[in-house]
């Protein structure tokens, strides 16, 4: 029964978050709270020669300056400091030792009764360095990396080069026309709205609960206890709102580390907020060079495809995802080869941004096909056409579904395609130059193993219970209508309890991969309420379900009814009463079992219009139509939000964000949100999404595919082939910036 | 000015500020503080009323999360030190329902779904509460021009420019 499935439900959480009583993890109070700031480092590598606390220690007020002399213990190991979702290598330890491994790692946190005077306190602090050389420049470092090893069989290492297909030399060699490119992406930070913070409550026995910005309560609650060799029973997190995160708070981020070591310490409850300039001290989208080459025969059939990645990671730590095999899913290609080599900087560790990998590489690779497109003289929609995939080409496998043609086919429509004029500057609004643009996206659908607790009472309430967060995707709100409509119950009667570490077991809420599992999760347990129901039902004298399996009843407007007749129904309510309970709980694990048989992915069809001001070199965004296939749609308006976000984003990634780096001293020189350009409102214009009908039995027993990642695949590219279209200059390193549009 | 020894001691040692008297009505109670002078509209809201629901993103004027109306004029309230506020009258998002009925912005961001992860939402409201008040905003062009000093990481803007026109198509 799907009363509130698919439905353009408000968000349950709405209400509270407009009336400012939705609270962030800095929102947290607790008696005798004190307050911390960070000392960062001004060098980007070396050791700490000296560190002088004493003038900030003559500040009154101030409790404590802990460095790495004088902390409290931490475990040893890496193996300690390997969160949930840590890469390959040795993971940063805050104030662990004298190590400096990047610009603005704190060395030094200050502790006092209130935060203007940890802050004064903090800028009093003196340090003297050991330095040494540092690199921080990708263009440099390019010719100093290491490779990572393709792999057989994509299952063993999704991340990893795919393998090679064919001869591409030979093919390339003798195709009709080839098209060879270098592309080029900057390192992107998240800049999520909620700056970094951690409340740490100091409760009897040394019991910590702990409100943390975080995209996994248990994630960092595993890290705390593992980090300070605490039993994990005295450690709680909580993050019952998290004010977007994007991919920066999958691992558990310094502050948390540092505010329980402040915490321990003082046997004293502590809060500490970062500065927006600290948060570029935690991970980044990585720089990425592509050098793709495309060969094509004379019918506009892909002959090979070559496609070689440059990305940026730490010193310490190999951080990495499937950045070349994207075009494996898309495009039909006998003959390919991917590399992917790593580039080692002094910075900190990159890490998951929005469709990591993804939103760079299918940048790549959409602007090259656009090139190869001008090339031939061919409508780039139909270039993508005649080289349509039907298989994974990486395991030989058909897609649980792909309604990538329908994306095509209803996105062009929408946008009015058919009357787009091929030649480059052939289009003007008055004195603006127009340009349209398409490309293609895709991600993956994914799923992971879920717990969810179901309690339901006998007054016809339901509360749903799991260890996810809800960073604005509308977790809260598909949840409940999940629930509602697996328990036939108002949506109003459903209580949704996420974001703390107590609660059934829940991975990172990251990948587009909650809203799948959670919902397959909802469903699972309610299952098991239903056949408890049942059972207690059948106990009834003259029950009408008497005869009838738990998959013969469905749950409906709070009665238990028959599937064969709906007159055979009980009203759960009496079932209860009859029973002797008021409340029947279960508890289930959601886990989906990939047979192998089939890929899973989510794609879309990208369509932009940008006006471009030639004289002053302004590009405007004006128009963005993307049409998803993202299998079923749980909630109509929080999808529609979801994939304008991603949007949003792409604009942002095509013309505005960047984070530069002074090379000289390794350090970030825009690290603010006035100098890092995020998109503003009057950057944004119309923007038009549509779900194409993508039915999927296969992919989960719900047909959900996620959507938090797809909406920014391929937009980056579409607006850049639209600027291209505008003005037939073609600009390969992101974001198009009017400088570049001048040259 | 303090000076430090060789050995790194404060000879003079730093004192901390006086605090000062301030009288703030927020949301129409009249409020009485002792504040540092180094003390923000925002923090004092925050840290000592315990008005929560006003945002600190940046700290530095430049993303709107923290906006409130002071006498009724919307302001970057990290960017307003407390002590100078003193005898104003503050409206913060928790100010704006009355009697349990939201405000026509409330209730038109959620009817629009005008935020996701609700961070910068209080700031936008106050903001579009500003925006009526100064009776400037006609167009989507208007509004998204105006709206601009209230940055949205999740990117509503689409959704918060019709939720304000919602919102000024009512009484």
């Amino acid at each position: 029964m799907t009363t509130y499935i698919g439905t353009a439900t408000s968000r349950i959480d709405g209400h509270a978050k407009v009336t400012g009583t939705a609270k962030y993890a800095a929102e947290f109070n607790a008696p005798h709270l004190a307050h911390a700031s960070v000392v960062g480092s001004t060098i980007a590598r070396g050791r700490i020669a000296r560190i002088d606390t004493s003038r900030a220690r003559s500040v009154p007020g101030v409790l404590a300056v802990l460095t790495h002399q004088n902390r409290p213990p931490m475990a040893s190991d890496d193996s300690a400091y390997k969160d949930d979702v840590a890469p390959e290598g040795a993971p940063f330890r805050p104030l662990y030792n004298d190590r400096i491994l990047f610009s603005d790692q704190p060395v030094a946190l200050v502790v006092a009764e209130e935060p203007e005077i940890a802050r004064l306190a903090a800028s009093l602090v003196r340090v003297e360095y050991h330095v040494d050389l540092h690199v921080t420049d990708v263009h440099r470092q390019r010719h100093s990396t290491f490779a990572l090893e393709p792999v057989e069989r994509l299952d063993d290492n999704p991340f990893a080069p795919p393998p090679p297909r064919g001869q591409p030399e030979h093919s390339l060699a003798s195709a009709d026309m080839r098209h060879r490119a270098e592309y080029f992406v900057p390192i992107e930070h998240h800049n999520p709205m909620e700056l970094y913070a951690s409340t740490v409550v100091f409760e009897d026995e040394g019991r910590l609960t702990i409100y943390d910005k975080t995209q996994g309560v248990q994630n960092v609650q595993r890290y705390v206890a593992s980090v300070f060799e605490l039993d994990p029973s005295h450690v709680r997190v909580m993050s019952p709102f998290v004010g977007g995160a994007f991919g920066s708070g999958l691992r558990p981020q310094y502050q948390v580390v540092l505010a329980v070591l402040a915490s321990l310490s003082l046997k004293r409850s502590v809060r500490l907020v970062l500065t927006r300039q600290q948060m570029y001290g935690l991970g980044y989208r990585p720089a990425m060079l592509q050098e793709i080459e495309l060969g094509i025969n004379a019918h506009g059939a892909l002959a090979a495809i070559t496609h070689e990645a440059t990305t940026v990671t730490s010193q310490h730590e190999n951080y990495y995802r499937q950045e070349t095999g994207w075009s494996g899913l898309l495009y039909r290609s006998e003959h390919a080869r991917y590399a992917h080599k790593l580039a080692r900087l002094d910075l900190a560790t990159s890490c998951d941004m929005r469709a990591p990998s993804a939103a760079t590489a299918v940048y790549a690779l959409e602007c090259a096909m656009d090139e190869l497109a001008v090339a031939l003289k061919l409508d780039p929609l139909e270039l993508r056409l005649r080289c349509y995939s039907e298989r994974d080409q990486h395991n030989d496998r058909p897609y649980s579904s792909k309604g990538l043609r329908d994306c095509y086919r209803r996105g062009a429509e929408a946008f009015g395609w058919s009357e787009r004029s091929p030649e480059p500057r052939s289009m003007r609004d008055g004195t603006e130059l127009v340009g349209w643009g398409m490309a293609t996206g895709v991600w993956e659908a994914l799923q992971v193993p879920i717990a969810v607790r179901i309690a339901l009472t006998a007054n016809g309430h339901a509360e749903i219970a799991c260890a996810t967060s809800d960073i604005g995707t509308g977790t809260y709100t598909i949840m409940a209508q999940v629930a509602a409509d697996m328990l036939g119950l108002p949506l109003d009667n459903i209580t949704v309890r996420i974001g703390d570490s107590t609660l059934p077991q829940s991975p990172v809420e990251g990948g587009s991969w909650i809203a799948a599992s959670v919902s397959n999760g909802i469903a699972t347990t309610a299952q098991a309420i239903r056949a408890e129901l049942l059972h207690l039902a059948k106990a009834v004298p003259g029950s009408p379900l008497r005869d009838l399996a738990p998959d013969d009843v469905v749950l409906l407007d709070g009665r238990l009814v028959s599937k064969r007749d709906a007159a055979h129904a009980v009203s759960i309510a009496d079932v209860m009463r009859h029973g002797g309970v008021d409340r029947i709980e279960q508890e289930k694990t959601a886990s989906f079992h990939h047979t192998g048989a089939h890929s899973h992915n989510t794609h879309s069809a990208v369509f932009a219009e940008v006006k471009v001001d030639e004289q002053i070199g302004i590009i405007r965004v004006t128009r963005v139509v993307s049409a998803v296939a993202g299998g079923r749609i749980l909630n109509a308006k929080t999808a529609r939000s979801q994939i304008m976000g991603g949007v949003v984003w792409g604009i942002g990634m095509a013309l505005h964000e960047e984070t530069l780096i002074d090379h000289t001293f390794g350090r970030i020189m825009n690290a603010d949100i006035a100098e890092y350009h995020v998109p503003v409102n009057a950057d944004v214009h119309d923007i038009e999404v549509i779900f194409v009908d993508e039915p999927d039995g296969i992919v989960n027993p719900l047909g959900i595919k996620g959507l938090g990642e797809i909406g920014i695949v391929g937009v980056a590219a579409a607006i850049a082939n639209a600027v291209h279209h505008a003005t037939g200059k073609r600009v390969r390193d992101l974001p198009i910036t009017l400088d570049k549009l001048q040259r | 000015m303090t000076r430090t020894s060789p050995q790194g001691r404060a000879e003079d040692g730093i004192s901390l500020p006086e605090k000062l008297p301030v009288a703030i009505t927020v949301n129409g109670v009249a409020r009485q503080l002792r504040l540092a002078p180094w003390t923000t509209l925002l923090d004092a809201l925050r840290d000592h009323l315990g008005l929560t629901g006003t945002k600190k993103g940046c700290d530095h004027g430049q993303c709107g999360a923290c906006t409130v109306l002071v006498d009724g004029r919307r302001i970057n309230s990290c960017l307003a030190l407390a002590v100078m506020q003193d005898g104003a009258s503050v409206t913060t998002i928790e100010g704006l329902a009355s009697n349990g009925v939201l405000h026509a912005l409330q209730q038109a961001f959620i009817d629009h779904d005008a935020f996701q992860c609700g961070y910068c939402t209080p700031g936008q409201i106050c903001s579009a509460a500003g925006l009526l008040a100064e009776g400037r905003a006609g167009s989507a062009e208007e509004i998204r021009e105006l709206m601009s000093g209230n940055i949205c990481r999740c990117g509503a803007y689409p959704n918060i420019v019709a939720a304000i026109q919602q919102a000024m198509g009512q009484p």
